[in-house]
Parts: structure tokens; C-alpha cells; sequence
């Protein structure tokens, strides 16, 4: 393996690190708004319980979204420094406005929400999460605004004097077209994750109560008995009685929980049914866009390796088995015309194939002869098994959460808590699916693009910066795989300590006005 | 002005605002163990009881602080793109050992509190610790060796390696870095807090003072004698004697002031750093044609112009509410306002109930 190898890799890892935890910050950070709005307009006890649970949850996650944004912000420096020289002055700006609009935003209020409880007045407080929220949209929106200008490069100019492409259009950076259809997109996923979060939460705690309950309840019948037959002989009757009310007193408490939850779980399931209707909405525009400026991602998601004239239809294929290499893919189930209809809106529109688009790319970008950018051996095709499968990963993940929300509205509908055991599959599939479908659907943007890094300027290899040695990525490589495995190992048993731990019961706020100047803190570290 | 210069002077206020503000946090993190520890503490619970108070004074601030270092670092990518090319991969792997620390610590942060674990937080205590130590004295390192000049060739490469930085003058310049945050810190905790920790704090902020002010006026003598200007002469005056200054003011327990003068320091520093440095971004020892600079560095015209709008309009806004949250917390802690420790308590125990 070469240092671009190595670099590659790197940049795939910790990224697609950083990303397991964007999505659900962005997802999180709005539900916790509206909790707490909920709280502020209506002071029912309920609202403020689920805003502090799930609040909790959201800083668990967001202090590894934080760290991993931090190697995020350097690494094309020590990377990819010869990309870095080469688009600095195009790809450096929505990185710095994204510091200096979102992440103090999102730093300086998250501060003030976690420390706020009792310290400033409770409208002003809710408002604090939801600036958050903004923060973090505004985040997603720069960074995607730099990642939009790779997938296809406008408002620019490239310079032969300085050697590098540079900025004549910033606006045209920040509206790009291929930015207006990733940002709604990417919203619309991250609060898919956000709803799955919510609603896996949720449940699991809804059925863990009610069963709870129950036991409770069967070990109170079981000692009512024994206490009727031991009335009036032995003389512990009195500890059997104390233990009784105590026990009652629980399964009271748990069972008073299980709508506060099923509540939730609702909520969380609307939200990722709303969110999987826009994640298919803004794909399906991202589709065409996609067809129109990289031809050739389209052609890699379908391995379709012969052009599918106009008038035929290209079909979509949802599985194949075979090689993929173009001579032995065997389509097993296919939708006749969807793919026409992805990349074209129409059912019969004409998708290129790989082997012509490849003949087109070469006679395109072949000619200009400069041996930095490509050379006789570049190819022009993605690896296909990847985009393939990627794709399909990423719509079958949303169609999955999707349906297990609409499952989960039917079976708790008028007050139903179910508690059989597909409740807890379903608890636990519901926030994984659309995290890891985020994952595919950047890995499939991501590979599909090479091997250019920036499309049709700048192959990915000539990137690399070319003092960093062997070695030097290797040992950071190592660093950030071996760290960040451990972080995962760590945040995840965090997060199902406090899972596990539940909302706590009401504690009726103070106001900053009623605070005795000598009593402890509402909340502190 | 020239854009380029004005933007060189952004680069250096955010380097400023870092290291101002996350100076102090950084110092806390390194007092943890002396403040937090055996000498101080009555007992194990009076330990943890002063470490979350430590904790608690630079809580809802720190993540702020450190914004500043991720502006200073997209700004340089978008107004120097070889400036920020040429450092981030030759300084490869002191960046990465930074990037480690900031991450444990971080995390430290906001971990450490939500387990009551002992051995949980004796852990996370550690990577508080190191992770407050190890950034500003490889920041001191690679920002000193930027000033001295470091080996780049023609192509803007860097050429040298790990233990070309680790020379003398630019270890001074991290223990330099390390001994003004430390009494930077213990100053932002006399200021913040009551009872014995105040006191304590004040006495340590007084016996590191003096080392760190011993240090730094021989760090720049030593480099204001190769890189030195009038101005930048006039920035180290103005920095040691707010040093001795600050000093004065927390010997006589006027802590505001204390902190002014270590704040004014640290400002003064950075500025003489980039003062001495300008017009280069990073001279280079192997040949001075071959050095950095703020124009061959740069990016554009039109980029830089548009930069200068977006950070005209945000920064003062930015500044404004940053500093509201600081007033907001304005409140002085003692031991007294820690509440019990309640991570995971009431958690209920479901498996011991279905079992029953
Ligand atoms: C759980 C999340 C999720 C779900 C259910 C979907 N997507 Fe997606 N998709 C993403 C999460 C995502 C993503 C991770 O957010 C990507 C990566 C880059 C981007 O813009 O969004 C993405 C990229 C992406 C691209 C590539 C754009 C490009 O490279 O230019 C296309 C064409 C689609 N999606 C299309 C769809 C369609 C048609 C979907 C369903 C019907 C769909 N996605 C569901
Ligand atoms: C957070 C979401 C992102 C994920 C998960 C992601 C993932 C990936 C992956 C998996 C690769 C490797 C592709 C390959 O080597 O075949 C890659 C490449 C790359 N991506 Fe992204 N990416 C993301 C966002 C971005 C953004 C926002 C940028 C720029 C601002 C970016 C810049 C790059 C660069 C420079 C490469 C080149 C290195 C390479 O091809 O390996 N990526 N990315
Ligand atoms: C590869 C390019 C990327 C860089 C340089 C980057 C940088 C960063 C940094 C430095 C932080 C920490 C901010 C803080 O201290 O508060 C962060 C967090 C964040 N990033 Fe990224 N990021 C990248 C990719 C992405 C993408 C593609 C998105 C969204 C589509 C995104 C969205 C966010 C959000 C929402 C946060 C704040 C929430 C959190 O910490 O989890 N980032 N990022």
C-alpha cells in the first residue's frame, strides 16, 4: 500500500467516524428543542422529563461528535496538502464560516443549555437548544457547500500562472445545484436518525416498564397470598407488608411510565416516517442532478455497463448475484424502468453505460495531457461492487426504518404498549438502520466520485501531500483506528448506562429569581 | 492596508483569542492533580469534591475556547492555503499527538461526571491531565520553530522532521507556553472560586508567576535578538511588565486584575510571536527565497475579500455573545455548590425485578 492507499483509508475512517455521530446530533439536538418548547408552552411534567432524558443522551453524543470534528478541521492539511494548495481558495472559505458561524454557535449555547437549569429564565433556556439546532444546520450546510464543490466544481477559475483553480464566484459556491439537492437530503437523513434514536429509545423503555410492572405486580399477588396465609400466626407479617407496599409502590411508578414513553416512541416514529418521505424525495432529486454532472456515479450504482437506449428503460435491479464485472451480473429481482425514472424522471429516458462513458471520459479529460491529473492507466470507474451495493444499502436501511415506524404507530395505536419481543428487535434496529445508512450513502457519493477528488480537475492521487512519509500515516492511522474503537467501546456503554437509568422522576425547576445564592447547583459537572 | 496583512492580523487575534481563552482552561486541567490532590484535600470525597469544582468553574466555557483554535485553523486553509499546507503536513506527527490530547481531554470533560465509578473517574482524571499539558507545550514547540524558521524547499515542502522541532530554543518556547497557562489557570480559579481553593490558588499562580516570568523574558530575548523589530520589542516590554504586573495584583488578592495582566501577557506574546514573523507566514532555513510568506501564501483577491466581509460582520457578534455567557456564569463557586454526586443513580434495575 502506497501513502495514497494509506491516506485514503485514513480519511474514510475517521470520517466516516465523525459522521455516526453528526446525524444523530443533528437529529437530537432538534427533538430536545421541542421537547423543551413543549415544556416552556404547556408545563406538563412529561415534557420536561423527556427533554432532560433525551438531553443527556444528545451530550453523550456530541462530546465524540465534537473530537472527531477536530481531526476533521486538520487533516487536509496534513494529508492532502497538495489538494489543499491546490483549491485553498475555494474549499478553505466554507470551512472557515463554518467555524465561525456554527461551531461557536453550537459550542457557546450547548454551554449554556447544559449549565442553565436554574440559572437563566426557562424561555430564554429552550431557545438555547434550538440555536444549537440552527448551529448545527448551519454546520451541515458549509461543510456540504466544500463537499458539493468536489462532486462538481463551479464559480471558478482555473489559473495556469498559480497552477490552482481559484474562487470568481462564492455565491455560485454556496447555491450550487448539486448543494441544493445534498443539503435537504442530508437533513432530511439526520433527522430520519433522529427519529430512530428517539423511537428505539423509547421503546425498548416502554416495554421494559410495562413488563417491569407486571413482574412487580405477579411478586405483590404472590405475597398478598403468603400474607393472607400467614395472617395472625408468625410475626413477620409486618416485613411482608413493607415489603409489599414498597413493591406496589414501584410497579405503580413503572407502569405510570409507559405512556410518558409510548409518547415518545410515537413521536419518534412520525418523525422518521415525515424525514423518510423527504430522504426519498431529495434522493430522487439528487438523482438527476447526479445523472446530469457525473454520469458515470448513475451508470456504477446499476453496473449498468451498456447504455440503455431512449425508449427502453433501464430497470432497476434490487438484487443481483454474479460478478458485477460487466460480463456475469444476473439481475434476480428487477423494477423495469426505475432507474430511467432516478436519473431521467422519465420511465423510458436514455442512462448512459459504463463502457461509453468511459470512452467519453477518456476523449474529455484524456486530452489534456497534463500527467498530474491523469494518466494512460486512469480508468474513470469507480469500484462498482461498492456504489453498488451502497446504494442499495442506503435506500433498503430508509425503507426499513421507515416500515418498522409505520409498524410501530399501528401496534401502539389507542393506547396499545406492546411488549412481545419484535418491540425490542424493532428498538434496536430502529436507531442502527439509518445510522449505518448514512454510512453507506457517503461511502457510495464518495467512491463514486473517484478517482477524481475534485471532479474533472483534480485526481484523487495527486492530492496527497507528498512530505508526509509512509510511516508517518501509518502511525496516525493506527492512532485514530486504535482511539476511536475505544471511544466507540466507551460511549456506547455510556449511552445504554443511561438508557438503561431512564427519565428521571419530575423535579420541579427553579427560576433563576428563587435561587439561594449558598445552594448547590441545579446541575454541575 | 493590504488584504494579506489584514488577514495575517485575524490569523494572529485568533491565535490570540486561543490561547487567552483556552490558556486558562488548559491551566485548570493541569492543576487538577496538584489542587484536586493529597496535599490539598482532606480525603478521597474532598478530592473529587474540589476536582468537579475545578471542573465546574471552566464548564460551560471551554468548548468555546476552543472554537477559536478551528477558526485560527479554517482561516489560515482559506486566506494562506500553503501557509496551512505547509504546517499541518510538516508538523504531521506533533499534530497528531495534539489532536489525541484535545480529544482525551475533551472528552475528560464531559465524561468524567456521568459514572461514579472511582476508577472511572481516576481514568478520565489522567486524560484531563495530559490532554491540558501536552497541547499548549507542542503548540509552544511548533509555533516557536515557526518563527525561528524551519527547513522548507522550493516546493513549499516541508523537509525536515520530528527532531528538527525538537531543538532548544523551541522546547524553551513549550515550557514557556506551559508555565504561562498554568499561572494563567490558577488565577482563573482564585478568581472563581471561594474557600481554601482561592487561596491555595492564588499561592501557586505566585510560585509558577515567577518561573514563567523568568522563562519568557529569556525566550524572547533569544528571539528577539535574531527576529526582534521595534514593535515587537514594544509587545515583550508590554508583556513582562503585565506579568509582573498581574503578579503584583494577586500577591494583594486582587484577583480581576491578576487576570487582566496574565491575559494581556499571553496577547502580548502572540503578538510579538507574529510581530517578529511578518511578513513571512514561515521563513525557511534551507533558503530565505524559498520562505513562506503572506503573499506567496495567500489565497486570492476575491477570496479574500469575501473572508473579510463574513468575518467583519460575525466576529463582533461571535465576541458578544461569547462574552455574555461568561457573565452569565459570572458567579463565584465553592465546595459547597457541587451537589451530590447523582450520575446513574435511580436507576432502576429492571433484571432483579423481572426476575423476582
Ligand atoms: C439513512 C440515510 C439515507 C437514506 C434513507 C437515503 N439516503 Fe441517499 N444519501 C444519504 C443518506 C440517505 C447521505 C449519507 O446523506 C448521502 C451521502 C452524500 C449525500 O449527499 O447524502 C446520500 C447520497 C445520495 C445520492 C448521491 C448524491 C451524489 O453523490 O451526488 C443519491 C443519488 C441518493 N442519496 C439518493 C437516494 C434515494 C433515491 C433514496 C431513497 C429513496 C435515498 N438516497 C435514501
Ligand atoms: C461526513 C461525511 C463524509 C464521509 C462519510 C466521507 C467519506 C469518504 C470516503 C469513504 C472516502 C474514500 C473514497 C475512496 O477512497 O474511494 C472519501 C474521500 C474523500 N472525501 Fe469524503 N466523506 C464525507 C464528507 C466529505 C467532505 C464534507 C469533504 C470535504 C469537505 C470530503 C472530502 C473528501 C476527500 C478530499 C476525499 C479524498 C480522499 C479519497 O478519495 O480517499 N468528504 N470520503
Ligand atoms: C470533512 C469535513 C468536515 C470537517 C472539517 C468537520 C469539522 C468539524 C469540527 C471541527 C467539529 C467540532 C465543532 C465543535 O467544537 O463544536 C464538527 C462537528 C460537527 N460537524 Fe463536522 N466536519 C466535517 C464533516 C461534516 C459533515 C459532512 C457534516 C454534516 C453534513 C458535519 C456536521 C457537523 C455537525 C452538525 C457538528 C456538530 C455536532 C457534533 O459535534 O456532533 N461535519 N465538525
Amino acid at each position: 500500500m502506497d501513502a495514497t492507499d494509506l491516506a485514503r483509508w485514513q480519511f474514510a475512517i475517521v470520517t466516516l467516524y465523525h459522521f455516526l455521530f453528526v446525524p444523530i446530533t443533528i437529529g437530537l439536538s432538534f427533538v430536545v428543542a421541542v421537547f423543551h418548547t413543549q415544556w416552556v408552552r404547556t408545563h406538563n411534567p412529561d415534557w420536561m422529563r423527556l427533554a432532560k432524558f433525551f438531553g443527556k443522551l444528545f451530550t453523550i453524543n456530541f462530546a465524540l461528535g465534537l473530537v472527531t470534528g477536530i481531526v476533521q478541521e486538520f487533516q487536509f492539511g496534513m494529508n492532502w496538502s497538495a489538494y489543499s494548495r491546490f483549491v485553498g481558495d475555494i474549499f478553505g472559505a466554507p470551512l472557515a464560516i463554518e467555524a465561525l458561524l456554527a461551531f461557536f454557535l453550537e459550542s457557546v449555547f450547548l454551554g449554556l443549555w447544559i449549565f442553565g437549569w436554574g440559572r437563566i429564565p426557562e424561555k430564554l433556556h429552550a431557545s438555547t437548544m434550538w440555536i444549537v439546532h440552527v448551529g448545527t444546520l448551519l454546520s451541515a450546510y458549509f461543510i456540504l457547500s466544500a463537499n458539493s464543490f468536489m462532486q462538481h466544481p463551479v464559480g471558478f477559475r482555473f489559473n495556469p500562472d498559480s497552477g490552482r483553480a481559484e474562487l470568481t464566484d462564492f455565491f455560485a459556491v454556496l447555491t450550487n445545484k448539486v448543494q441544493l439537492v445534498t443539503f435537504p437530503h442530508v437533513a432530511f437523513s439526520a433527522y430520519l436518525v433522529g427519529g430512530g434514536v428517539l423511537m428505539g429509545v423509547a421503546l425498548h423503555l416502554m416495554r421494559r416498564e410495562s413488563l417491569r410492572a407486571s413482574a412487580l405486580l405477579r411478586g405483590v399477588d404472590d405475597l398478598d397470598s403468603t400474607a393472607g396465609a400467614t395472617r395472625g400466626g408468625t410475626g413477620s407479617s409486618a416485613t411482608a407488608e413493607m415489603t409489599m407496599t414498597a413493591q406496589a409502590r414501584q410497579a405503580t411508578a413503572a407502569r405510570a411510565d409507559v405512556p410518558l414513553y409510548r409518547k415518545a416512541a410515537r413521536i419518534g416514529a412520525v418523525l422518521t416516517l415525515v424525514a423518510g418521505v423527504g430522504v426519498a424525495v431529495s434522493g430522487d432529486l439528487q438523482g438527476k442532478i447526479m445523472t446530469e454532472v457525473q454520469p458515470m456515479k448513475m451508470a456504477a450504482a446499476e453496473a449498468l455497463y451498456e447504455t440503455s437506449p431512449q425508449g427502453a428503460g433501464a430497470p432497476f435491479s434490487v438484487l443481483t448475484v454474479g460478478s458485477l464485472d460487466g460480463q456475469h451480473a444476473n439481475a434476480l429481482i428487477e423494477i423495469p424502468g426505475l432507474l430511467s425514472f432516478l436519473g431521467t424522471g422519465t420511465w423510458d429516458g436514455e442512462v448512459m453505460g459504463i463502457n461509453d462513458l468511459k470512452a467519453q471520459y477518456a476523449a474529455k479529460y484524456g486530452a489534456t495531457g497534463d500527467p498530474t491529473l491523469v494518466d494512460a492507466a486512469t480508468d474513470y470507474v469507480p469500484n462498482i461492487p461498492t456504489t453498488y451495493w451502497t446504494f442499495r444499502l442506503m435506500i433498503g436501511t430508509g425503507i426499513a426504518a421507515a416500515g418498522i415506524a409505520a409498524l410501530v404507530l399501528w401496534t401502539t395505536r389507542r393506547g396499545r404498549a406492546p411488549t412481545s419481543k419484535w418491540v425490542l428487535y424493532a428498538a434496536v434496529a430502529a436507531p442502527l438502520l439509518p445510522v449505518f445508512g448514512n454510512s453507506f450513502g457517503w461511502i457510495f457519493t464518495e467512491v463514486g466520485r473517484q478517482p477524481w477528488a475534485v471532479f474533472g480537475l483534480m485526481t484523487t492521487a495527486s492530492g496527497v501531500s507528498p512530505s508526509v512519509s509512509v510511516g508517518e500515516v501509518v502511525t496516525s492511522m493506527t492512532v485514530f483506528t486504535l482511539l476511536y474503537g475505544a471511544l466507540a467501546v466507551v460511549e456506547i456503554k455510556l449511552f445504554l448506562a443511561y438508557v438503561r437509568k431512564g427519565a428521571e422522576p419530575f423535579d420541579p425547576p427553579t427560576e433563576p429569581s428563587d435561587v439561594d445564592e449558598d445552594a448547590p447547583l441545579a446541575f454541575a459537572y | 492596508m493590504e488584504l494579506t496583512t489584514f488577514w495575517f492580523i485575524v490569523i494572529g487575534v485568533l491565535w490570540t483569542g486561543y490561547f487567552v481563552l483556552e490558556g486558562f482552561d488548559f491551566g485548570v486541567g493541569m492543576l487538577f492533580p496538584l489542587l484536586g490532590g493529597k496535599r490539598h484535600a482532606q480525603d478521597a470525597a474532598d478530592a473529587d469534591k474540589r476536582r468537579r469544582l475545578l471542573l465546574n468553574t471552566i464548564g460551560p466555557v471551554w468548548d468555546g475556547n476552543e472554537v477559536w483554535v478551528l477558526t485560527a485553523g479554517g482561516a489560515t486553509f482559506a486566506a494562506f492555503p500553503n501557509w496551512y499546507a505547509t504546517m499541518f503536513s510538516g508538523f504531521y506527527l506533533p499534530l497528531l499527538l495534539i489532536l489525541v490530547a484535545l480529544i482525551l481531554r475533551n472528552l475528560g470533560f464531559e465524561y468524567r461526571h456521568k459514572r461514579p465509578e472511582p476508577e472511572w473517574k481516576a481514568r478520565w482524571d489522567l486524560a484531563i491531565f495530559w490532554g491540558s499539558l501536552v497541547p499548549p507545550l507542542l503548540w509552544g514547540v511548533a509555533l516557536t520553530n515557526v518563527v525561528r524558521g524551519v527547513p522548507i524547499d522550493a516546493n513549499m515542502e516541508y523537509t525536515g522532521n520530528l527532531f528538527t522541532l525538537l531543538n532548544p530554543v523551541g522546547l524553551l518556547g513549550g515550557l514557556v507556553f506551559v508555565a504561562l497557562f498554568l499561572t494563567h489557570g490558577a488565577i482563573f480559579v482564585a478568581l472563581k472560586t471561594d474557600g481554601p481553593i482561592r487561596r491555595e490558588a492564588r499561592a501557586v499562580a505566585g510560585r509558577v508567576g515567577v518561573v514563567a516570568a523568568v522563562l519568557a523574558v529569556v525566550l524572547l530575548t533569544l528571539l528577539g535578538l535574531d527576529h526582534g523589530k521595534t514593535v515587537s520589542w514594544a509587545t515583550t516590554a508590554v508583556a513582562v511588565v503585565a506579568l509582573l504586573a498581574g503578579l503584583a495584583a494577586n500577591a494583594r488578592e486582587r484577583e480581576g486584575w491578576a487576570f487582566l495582566g496574565t491575559a494581556i501577557t499571553i496577547a502580548m506574546a502572540v503578538a510579538s510571536y507574529f510581530l517578529m514573523l511578518f511578513p513571512n507566514v514561515m521563513p525557511s532555513t534551507t533558503d530565505a527565497a524559498f520562505n513562506l510568506t503572506v503573499t506567496n501564501a495567500s489565497s486570492t483577491d476575491y477570496t479574500l475579500k469575501v473572508m473579510t466581509v463574513v468575518a467583519l460582520v460575525f466576529t463582533p457578534i461571535v465576541i458578544l455573545y461569547q462574552a455574555w455567557t461568561y457573565w452569565i456564569f459570572r458567579k463565584r463557586l465553592s465546595t459547597k455548590h457541587i451537589p451530590a454526586d447523582v450520575s446513574l443513580e435511580h436507576a432502576a434495575e429492571p433484571d432483579t425485578a423481572l426476575r423476582s
